[in-house]
């Protein structure tokens, strides 16, 4: 690092630190730059709630869609997310919860496993949402469905070698994963090394001292990770279309392999393929106003609880 | 009183503990290598089945063909013609084009918003433009490519009277939307991690607060700028939703960039469902995938490696 400081010092346009003028351009010029993002972000936020906020109603939230979806309400689509990100949760959640214990409290942050893991972490985090889609057809439909259907069941018409709403939960837990893993690390951070000696010196073993201290002491962290998962898997639609989402059905989900309508989904299939989009249109504004409140206040509960982790470290 | 307030377990329950903590802790590795075993395995087809070759081909799919004994050969993505054509030049160009547009307009603005929010900003500023990125970065890109579909393709036709309502600036400006936050928190982070020994020097060689940043925060911290735009870049390149819904899926070869265009995920997304299980184009598809999936990978690698030597240079360690 000291290199920037002998080029410095020996580089003179660099030394000459001439007073000119007090940058009132590069200030003001990245000043436009975040203004022009907060506008920007205002624009679509105003225009999804005038669009929106006027067909919400009682109605509009608690019934199925009626008329080619020019009418009736989107409770189906509200139904099988909530069902979707509940089984997303289940199933992602305790594996990235493991996942950041192991690396917090088995490994050194230097060691290869554990810089093999922290890459592929990372690197599972960069892939495209529509692989996710993929991998879910091909792995979780093709080849483990499809794999119960003729080995253990034996049967011709497929029973779980089909888009369910067990293998797009499957497939959004996988692209979850990584957040889950981020937000438990975190908190895992925060816990004073007092805590775990004094665990240790009452003779507690590492696994119970993991299980009865490290884990109660990062559930608020766990629980940001969860909802942060819950917010961003609420909103992805590529991976689910392949893997279990309906364009439209007459009944709501009840078994693990059901199809089931989702809200982004319910979204992308209402403004693509309505063949009238101006009569759709309040409904798709209601849709997308729900799905952005749902999201959005995931987001705030978990940034609020996050916070309070952080204001916590610091005491400490 | 109890000596012990835990009692001691049997060391077979502590080894298992352990074991199964490891096993989950390996889902991450293992799920990445699945993915591309997978993906690529009903993408193999195009190398050694015969039957599908002569419909694609790696051949077939990069360089023109010709059709028609009395027409030029062209590069063509028909994959549900009588005779189908696999060409991925069309996508190809599609997803580029997108993602430079999207590049252009995303790139100063994150930069430029970083700079402000590490250098310039009050503590309330900051309060501010942290929050407004969050819930930017929160926003379900199916929701962005609604927005890009019904208001802003409307906005551009008019503003800039195009033919298209839907083209690939409409897709490429959402798709902006989309990696602003990317870049804008991994740019800010490397400026905020700058060691302030370094801002003291210039600060002690006479600069003044924007000579700071300009002279010594930005050169230091250009490495992590440019992983911020290598990463953001990647993401366009995979992001499907926006533009599926704001491009107008037109394959066609094209220079100008209010044509509308088709990219390869959004290929994937349109013509998965109605393809015939293991039909050549089914394994073009896949084949798509997986050079998704390998561009993706590259850059993340890429991306992180930078980011990582950044860290070792300015905190001497990693962490």
């Amino acid at each position: 690092m000291t290199d920037f400081v002998t080029t410095a010092a020996l580089n003179p346009p660099v030394l000459v630190f001439q007073p000119k003028g007090r940058g009132l351009i590069p200030r003001s010029l990245t000043l436009t730059a975040v203004i022009i993002i907060i506008a920007m972000l205002a624009v679509i936020l105003l225009n999804v709630l005038h669009g929106g906020l006027g067909t919400i109603s009682w109605e509009f939230l608690s019934k199925p869609p009626e008329h080619g979806m020019e009418a009736g309400g989107i409770f189906p689509a509200i139904f099988g997310t909530v069902f979707l990100v509940i089984l997303m949760v289940i199933t992602g959640v305790p594996v990235g919860v493991l996942t950041a214990v192991y690396l917090h409290e088995y490994t050194s942050p230097t060691s290869r496993t554990t810089r093999l893991i922290r890459t592929a972490i990372n690197n599972l985090a960069g892939v495209p949402s529509i692989v996710f889609g993929l991998f879910g057809l091909g792995f979780f439909i093709g080849f483990i469905g499809h794999g119960i259907d003729t080995t253990l069941l034996g049967v011709e018409k497929p029973v779980w070698g089909q888009p369910a709403i067990i293998w797009a939960a499957l497939t959004l837990a996988l692209l979850t994963l990584p957040v889950v893993i981020v937000s438990t690390e975190e908190a895992l951070r925060a816990i004073p090394r007092e805590l775990k000696d004094a665990s240790y010196a009452l003779g507690a073993t590492k696994l119970q001292t993991i299980i009865r201290i490290i884990i109660p002491q990062a559930l608020p962290g766990i629980f940001t990770g969860a909802i942060l998962a819950i917010s961003r898997g609420a909103g992805e639609v590529a991976p689910i279309m392949f893997t279990g989402a309906a364009y439209y059905l007459p009944y709501l989900p009840k078994a693990l392999n059901d199809q089931f309508m989702e809200l982004g989904y319910h979204v992308y299939v209402m403004s693509t393929q309505s063949p009238d989009i101006e009569k759709t249109k309040p409904i798709l504004y209601g849709t997308v106003l729900v799905l952005l409140v749902l999201t959005f206040l995931l987001n705030f509960v978990a940034i609020m609880i996050r916070s309070k982790i952080r204001s916590r470290r610091i005491s400490v | 009183m109890t000596p012990y307030q835990f009692k001691p377990k049997s060391r077979w329950r502590e080894f298992l503990g352990e074991k199964f903590i490891a096993v989950n802790a390996f889902a991450a590795l293992i799920a990445i290598l699945l993915i591309f075993i997978f993906i690529f395995k009903e993408a193999t087809p195009i190398f050694t089945n015969g039957e599908v070759q002569k419909e694609a081909s790696l051949n077939k799919m990069t360089f023109k063909q010709q059709f028609q004994p009395d027409k030029p050969a062209k590069w063509s993505w028909q994959p549900n013609s009588d005779l189908p054509k696999y060409s991925l030049w069309p996508l190809f160009l599609g997803t580029i084009k997108a993602a430079i547009i999207a590049m252009l307009f995303a790139a100063p603005l994150a930069i430029g918003a970083a700079i402000y929010s590490a250098e310039f900003a009050s503590r309330r500023m900051r309060e501010i433009i942290k929050p407004v990125i969050e819930l930017l970065a929160g926003i379900p890109s199916v929701v962005l490519g609604f927005f890009a579909l019904i208001v802003l393709a409307t906005f551009l036709q008019d503003v800039f009277g195009l033919t298209y309502r839907l083209n690939i600036l409409n897709a490429g400006i959402a798709l902006g939307l989309a990696i602003i936050p990317i870049i804008f928190t991994v740019a800010e982070d490397a400026m905020n991690s700058v060691p302030t020994s370094l801002r003291d020097a210039a600060r002690a060689l006479g600069a003044n607060p924007w000579q700071v940043s300009f002279t010594m925060v930005l050169p230091a911290a250009l490495p992590g700028i440019a992983a911020g735009v290598v990463l953001g870049f990647g993401r366009a390149i995979g992001e499907t939703m926006i533009v599926l819904m704001a491009s107008g899926n037109a394959a066609i070869v094209s220079a100008s960039f209010i044509d509308s265009a088709r990219t390869l995920s959004a290929t994937i997304a349109a013509e998965l469902a109605e393809v015939v299980f293991g039909s050549a184009h089914y394994n073009v598809l896949f084949f798509i995938g997986t050079v998704l999936f390998l561009f993706t990978f590259v850059i993340n690698l890429g991306g992180e490696l930078v980011l990582q030597r950044l860290k070792i240079r300015f905190q001497g360690k990693l962490t």
